[in-house]
């Protein structure tokens, strides 16, 4: 097994030969940049100015009294530019496009923040830009459709296989194999082959970094646990990689059980995962005795993935992060909760993290801090829980 | 006993021919349809014949055989019923068989007994599209225990990476054709002389030009500059059309291309 970024055994970079020099391109690009002053300057900038970096720190006071047990604080990625975290990783990316003089961007998205971010900064940098969307979540997020076209991107729908967030990544590969010179593939997630995860996490890793100083500065104090959902992983990632060294604060991921993990719909690879290679990646997913990799369901399209970024599977094999599986009901009783509690919205997909903070947080002290990452908001959801409540909402 | 895969291209060799390759989905439509198509490829002027097993998420095919996996998945076709088909297919024929697969299905199923398996039901080679040469420690060890070839993949963008892999695959070298995905092409505009001009010195197992070869004409002029030709989407096209009723078609497209190969 080669050593090329790898997280104990997982990782890898198990692609067509068509794509590897493409990769190989793009390790050399961002070990080139990473650390270049000007680049980590430009990239500041534009968190700062274009994406409303940093993003708050939040204490939840009316939520911390109502659960009784530790401090509540929301770490605020939904008042990012675009609504959601994926704006840092898409930032980082195309600025590294931009020095690899690519001209056109390709993603793939599943609730379609990704794909939102990546059409915003493409529309930002003057580069074309092609969303791969499975044409399910086409139907569930019409409005981040929408969105995405007024950016000027160019959305295309996938009916291959569960027509969801794989389905979408799949096509991706393809059009990447198709159009390696010109084009840039901008994955959303900590997965994929190398050096995604690792340069996608990097990207990502200034929300624990913000985190911690924030709170350092209100509280004096590191948090208890960190709490963030995950479908590839990467807000998840951003936020605990900082703290990861910090073995006494406890790393929390919510993915989705969808209707339970006792039923075959839902989400949930770390609990009910097996190893494998898939999307360039050895790591955890959900796949039947003989490899097929399983349809999985969440009523959150940005967690309904049948795998998880391989930092997040090393981390859970060694310990060092536990992963609750979150049920719809769960999730959307936490996504009314927070609305009605401390009127902020979450996404559904950050719902799940809000639903695994509250399983905690009565059970902690009160001079415990609990710290959730809200990674989106939830305007895109709105019809959805409608739906799931059996509410008719009149669109016209 | 020697490898099929190399003892066929030793014969051709010194026969002056070029190889035909070709390509079917395995269950698609059936498991049935597909033994008898592998028979009558052999019998129309195939050399080797690649099995596919159906993978959920082909993310290195076209339409074509992205469909045909499905379809053989639909009523689940796997790997031991692959591995059964090919060890009835023994009894009848003695031509190199190899299966193109994905990485994760030989993974899942465990590496060593997957070896295992394809020794005992005499399968000679396997191509895995989805493991580069930077990830071959994955099946180096059991292939070469087993005797089974690992056929290594070259593409237009491979460059001063043909050489390595070159010195890895063994049996035969795949040359993909062009940029993209598996699928029939009008036109390959790649400039083998150039892609396959590190590969003039030196002692290099045979290769083969596949991904988009559609008609006889197209295979003899990519078998030009090399060892032979792979068809793939071209004879999953016409399954897809005929299903059950595909044999007689298939060969018949099989022979018109070995003809022009021989021409």
């Amino acid at each position: 097994m080669s050593k090329i970024g790898r997280f104990g055994d997982f990782g890898g970079q198990y692609i067509p030969e068509t794509v590897m020099t493409a990769v190989h391109e793009l390790e050399a690009a961002y070990d080139k940049y990473k650390d270049d002053p000007q680049f980590k300057a430009e990239l500041a900038e534009l968190y700062r100015d274009y994406a409303n970096r940093p993003s708050m720190l939040y204490y939840a006071e009316k939520m911390t009294k109502d659960l009784g047990g530790a401090k509540v604080y929301i770490k605020r990625e939904d008042l990012n530019h675009t609504g959601a975290h994926k704006i840092n990783n898409v930032l980082g990316q195309l600025l590294l496009a931009k020095k690899m003089g690519k001209k056109r961007i390709i993603a793939e998205t599943g609730a379609g923040q990704h794909g939102v971010a990546t059409a915003t900064v493409c529309a930002l940098m003057g580069l074309e830009c092609e969303v791969y969307m499975g044409s399910t979540d086409m139907e569930r997020q019409s409005l981040n459709v929408y969105r995405m076209n007024l950016l000027g991107a160019k959305v295309t729908g996938v009916n291959s296989g569960t027509a969801t967030l794989k389905d979408a990544i799949n096509e991706a590969f393809r059009d990447w194999c198709s159009n390696i010179d010109t084009t840039f593939y901008c994955i959303g997630s900590v997965m994929g082959p190398h050096p995604y995860p690792t340069m996608v996490r990097d990207f990502q890793k200034i929300i624990g970094e913000e985190i911690k100083a924030q709170l350092m500065e209100r509280e004096g104090k590191l948090p208890d646990a960190v709490v963030a959902c995950v479908g590839g992983g990467s807000n998840a990632m951003g936020a605990f990689y900082d703290f990861i060294e910090n073995k006494e604060v406890r790393l929390i991921g919510a993915e989705a059980a969808g209707r339970g993990i006792d039923t075959p719909d839902h989400a949930a690879t770390v609990a009910m995962g097996d190893l494998g290679i898939f999307h360039g990646m050895k790591s955890l997913f959900l796949q039947n005795e003989y490899g097929q990799i399983d349809e999985v369901y969440s009523i959150s399209a940005g967690l309904d993935y049948p795998g998880i970024g391989p930092e997040h599977a090393y981390l859970h094999s060694i310990g060092r992060a536990d992963y609750y599986s979150i049920t719809d009901e769960e999730a959307v009783n936490a996504f009314e909760y927070l609305s009605k509690t401390e009127g902020i919205i979450p996404a559904i997909e950050s719902a799940h993290a809000v639903a695994a903070a509250m399983r905690m947080i009565p059970e902690m002290d009160k001079d415990q801090i609990v710290v959730i990452n809200l990674s989106g908001r939830g305007d895109k959801d709105v019809y959805s829980i409608a739906r799931y409540r059996g509410v008719e909402l009149d669109e016209k | 006993m020697k490898n099929r895969i190399d003892a066929c291209f030793e014969a051709l060799k010194a026969e002056g021919r070029k190889a035909l390759v070709t390509f079917v989905t395995a269950g698609d439509p059936d498991l049935a349809t597909t033994e008898n198509l592998v028979t009558e490829m052999f019998d129309s002027g195939a050399d080797l014949v690649e099995i596919g097993v159906p993978f959920s998420d082909p993310i290195a095919e076209g339409g074509t055989i992205q469909r045909a996996s499905l379809r053989a998945l639909k009523h689940k076709t796997n790997l031991d019923q692959i591995f059964e088909m090919v060890s009835r297919l023994r009894d009848t024929t003695d031509k190199p068989i190899l299966l193109m697969m994905y990485i994760n299905t030989v993974f899942r199923y465990g590496t060593e007994k997957f070896f295992d398996n394809c020794k005992k039901v005499q399968i000679d080679g396997v191509i895995i599209p989805d493991m580069p040469f930077e990830e071959r420690d994955e099946v180096k060890e059991y292939a070469e225990k087993t005797g089974v070839r690992s056929i290594y993949l070259v593409a237009p963008t491979s460059k001063e990476r043909v050489k390595m892999i070159a010195e890895e695959s063994k049996g035969f070298l795949y040359i993909v054709s062009s940029l993209g995905v598996t699928g029939t092409r009008s036109e390959i505009s790649t400039d083998f002389d150039e892609l396959l001009a590190p590969l003039k010195e030196g002692n290099y197992c045979p290769a083969c030009i596949g991904f988009g070869i559609s008609n006889g004409e197209q295979a003899k002029k990519m078998a030009s500059y090399c060892d032979g030709c792979i068809i793939g989407s071209a004879i999953v096209n016409i399954v897809e059309k005929y299903g059950k009723d595909s044999i007689q078609p298939v060969g018949e497209f099989v022979k018109s291309v070995r003809e022009a190969l021989d021409s």
